[in-house]
């Protein structure tokens, strides 16, 4: 089926690095050599709503020095932390992409871990955030359900970084394109046995450092590659739109 | 290239190998760092030798491709792939449900405009199905969000829902969405399924590319009909032998995930493949793709035969031709089993890889037993539950529920004759059982859900199920205590009260 057979309703021209997505860290940026989408004429789109078109973010106190490094007590989980242990089922019902349902969860990330296992609640009971803007974690986090509920809870709730061994793949890509919060991984494995919830670290994008100011322990991190763009921008739409790939709404 | 549909290209697996036909796999290791090194090593347990090609008719030299490959080529437009590519993919159909749909509109409304159009309203299928029947106010709420929705676009396929008193007064709602997917005629060979929900990677049993995505890439789906893919590398999964009468699909995946972990498959396509694969059901091959994500797999792959065709002849019709994996495929990893060797399993709490023989936890007590799911609610999976309790004869000693997948399935308990029985359909049967009577179609506890979702766990007990993932809370309360098993399984656990090995009643 030729693309030039569809409707041409709702789509757009566009073009994105083909690696955005990559879990890998190095990889050439490649634009698609035939034609993406075919331009349709009388498309017309209102602005986004103010209120929506940048994801609220709860206030994290201490407040970050720069764009690039997160500062503060961490908040530390080990192996296999599953979706169902960041956002359990029954709190589905809200839709990320209402403004108050966002923010309820938010209140509700990672409610879901056993609090024998957990003993220091994530988000206080009763408050809309935490006061924890780092998660250090195990291995395959995020692992089970699809549910982007997982990786907006956590960005709601106040999460910068996370820095676990390794992701599932589901929830690392719906990190990215939300642009929730960066899902970045250490060099080392088992880092999460040497932290402890409430440690001070600092984390440094551009450096590539986790820095345990506790302990004083320093660990490597992997570079996030094509995927820092996107996250920074604020997610896959907000990115394709600020480098021009997405035509504006008034250039349409 | 494609093979002919009668010679595919797993057919070599059907010559005899010598008895020493162990299953090869690599060690269960405890330590993840070492468990993440295995991952990345490409490991060639198998390495198929490389036949001389000739030039393809076009005159340019191909190299081999798997099935999920060839799948993906064909999606971006593209006669060659490569594991690690990033390929921007034309997307055949596009699934949704109440959980993750009105999340999903939301970001198309807000990114394309309140006004834009769906890129094609024949592609996407919207079904509720997970939060149902329950007074809920924002579950409720969030079926009129995508009924809505469907009126405005003019969406041709939604499986709309009003009358939650009364499933069956609603001729268009079908139930769980994976099941209803495949019941319906939109899964199809060679195409590409994406969907919210993690076990979208259960229509991989129809020789098709399909797995979850979020909220966000779907509504960029939604609005321009493509996706931004990484093409993943195959492990191939060779399943040989007779399958025993006490064993179904489920102890299968069970094994394959205990055996390499619940990220064992990350980023990977899991290939189905061999004599016992080939002569499974489509429902038996779904429930082996279905857990494909439990071991973090990208989708699960069965190649396409008589059995895949015949299911479904008075469906749908193909949009193009089935592949298979070129002989010479160099897998990133091969594992084989010897399935007649295999004995029932369960995963115990609390991780899908937390692999156990049944009959070596018969001291489990247990408080219930659920039957249903995408996993284990379907037509097959109620009449391999039907058989354990005929065979026995005896009444269950804890609560069972049973829960049809969809309205179809619901029928099917109601009116098929259970083989063996003299004609007695399966709901005689599970009457005659004391199990409890079978509910409302739909995802109900497997998940858990709102607090009056039908048999959520809402106190610490320890419960045998059909479905897919026993982490914390899963099925509602964070100290239950989750055991998942086949249906043979569950049914043989709910009549002794104890974690039970069917055998007790199959042999």
């Amino acid at each position: 089926m030729a693309a030039g057979d569809r409707p041409m309703t709702g789509e757009i021209l566009l073009s994105l690095p083909a690696t955005i997505l990559s879990l890998s860290s190095t990889f050439n940026l490649r634009f698609p050599s035939r034609p993406s989408f075919p331009k349709c004429p009388s498309f017309s789109r209102s602005p986004p709503e103010p209120l929506l078109s940048t994801a609220p973010r709860a206030a994290v106190t201490p407040s970050s020095p720069s764009p690039t490094t997160f500062h503060g007590p961490c908040y530390v989980i080990g192996d296999n932390i599953d979706t169902d242990q960041i956002i359990p089922a029954e709190h589905l019902t809200l839709v990320p992409s209402k403004p108050d349902e966002y923010q309820k969860l938010g209140s509700l990330a990672l409610c879901g871990l056993p609090s024998s296992a957990y003993p220091v609640p994530f988000v206080l009971s009763g408050a809309a955030s935490t006061p924890f803007p780092i998660v250090i974690a195990g291995a395959n986090f995020g692992c089970g359900s699809s549910r982007e509920h997982a990786p907006v809870a956590l960005g709601a709730a106040g999460v910068r970084a996370i820095v676990a061994e390794y992701y599932a793949r589901i929830f690392f890509r719906n990190s990215v394109s939300t642009g929730e919060m960066f899902p970045l991984e250490s060099e080392e494995t088992v880092i999460w046995k040497e932290c402890t919830t409430g440690d001070i670290v600092t984390v440094d994008l551009d450096e590539r450092w986790l820095t345990n100011h506790t302990t004083g322990k320093e660990y490597r991190l992997k570079p996030i590659g094509d995927a820092g763009p996107v996250i920074e921008a604020g997610g896959i739409f907000a990115y394709a739109r600020k480098t021009g790939m997405i035509a504006s709404a008034s250039t349409a | 290239m494609a093979s002919p549909i009668m010679a595919p290209s797993f057919s070599i697996f059907g010559r005899k190998m010598e008895s020493g036909l162990m299953s090869r796999f690599i060690p269960s290791i405890s330590a993840h760092g070492c468990r993440k090194q295995a991952l990345n090593r490409v490991l060639a347990v198998m390495a198929p030798t490389q036949p001389q090609r000739s030039p393809a008719t076009t005159g340019s030299v191909k190299h081999a491709m798997s099935m999920t490959e060839k799948i993906l080529a064909r999606a971006s437009e593209r006669t060659q792939l490569a594991p690690g590519e990033n390929v921007w993919v034309n997307v055949d159909v596009l699934m949704t449900h109440d959980v993750c749909g009105p999340g999903t509109i939301g970001i198309f409304k807000r990114e394309f405009g309140q006004n834009a159009k769906v890129w094609d309203r024949e592609k996407i299928v919207i079904i509720p199905d997970h939060y149902i029947f329950t007074s809920d106010e924002r579950a409720n709420r969030n079926v009129d969000i995508l009924r809505d929705f469907c009126t405005e676009q003019n969406i041709k396929y939604y499986y709309d829902i009003k009358d939650l008193g009364n499933f069956r007064a609603n001729p268009d709602y079908k139930g769980v969405c994976h099941i209803a997917l495949a019941q319906e005629g939109h899964c199809r060979p060679s195409e590409v399924l994406l969907g919210t929900d993690s076990h979208t990677c259960n229509a991989g049993a129809f020789g098709q590319f399909a797995t979850g995505i979020g909220n966000t890439d779907a509504g960029f789906v939604m609005g321009t009909g493509k996706i931004l893919l990484k093409v993943p590398p195959t492990m191939r999964f060779i399943l040989d032998g007779e399958m025993p009468k006490y064993l179904l699909a489920k102890d299968l995946i069970l094994q394959i995930i205990g055996e390499i972990t619940v990220a064992g498959a990350t980023y990977k396509s899991m290939e189905f493949v061999g004599s016992t694969v080939e002569s499974l059901n489509m429902e038996e091959r779904m429930t082996l793709c279905n857990m494909v994500v439990e071991a973090g797999g990208k989708n699960g792959v069965v190649p396409v035969d008589k059995t895949t065709l015949k299911y479904l002849e008075d469906k749908t019709t193909l949009t193009s031709e089935p592949v298979y994996s070129d002989d010479g495929f160099r897998f990133i990893q091969e594992y084989k089993f010897d399935v007649s060797k295999l004995e029932p399993l369960v995963a115990k709490p609390h991780s899908p890889d937390n692999r156990a023989l049944a009959r070596e936890c018969k001291d489990v007590k247990i408080d219930r037993v659920y039957i249903g799911s995408c996993t284990g609610g379907k037509t097959e999976d109620f009449l391999a539950a039907a058989k354990v309790f005929l065979a026995s004869g005896k009444k269950v000693k804890v609560p069972t529920f049973l829960v049809p997948a969809t309205q179809k399935v619901w029928m099917d308990v109601y009116s098929l004759p259970v083989p063996g029985s003299g004609g007695k359909t399966c709901s005689q049967i599970f009457e005659e059982a004391g199990c409890e009577v079978p509910a409302s179609p739909s995802c109900a506890a497997c998940l858990g859900g709102p607090r009056d979702t039908y048999a959520r766990m809402n106190e610490p007990q320890v419960c045998v199920s059909t479905t897919n993932r026993n982490f914390p809370g899963r099925m509602g309360h964070k100290e239950g205590q989750v055991y998942l098993a086949s249906p043979y399984t569950a049914a043989a656990s709910a009549l002794t009260g104890y974690v039970t090995d069917p055998r007790e009643f199959l042999l």
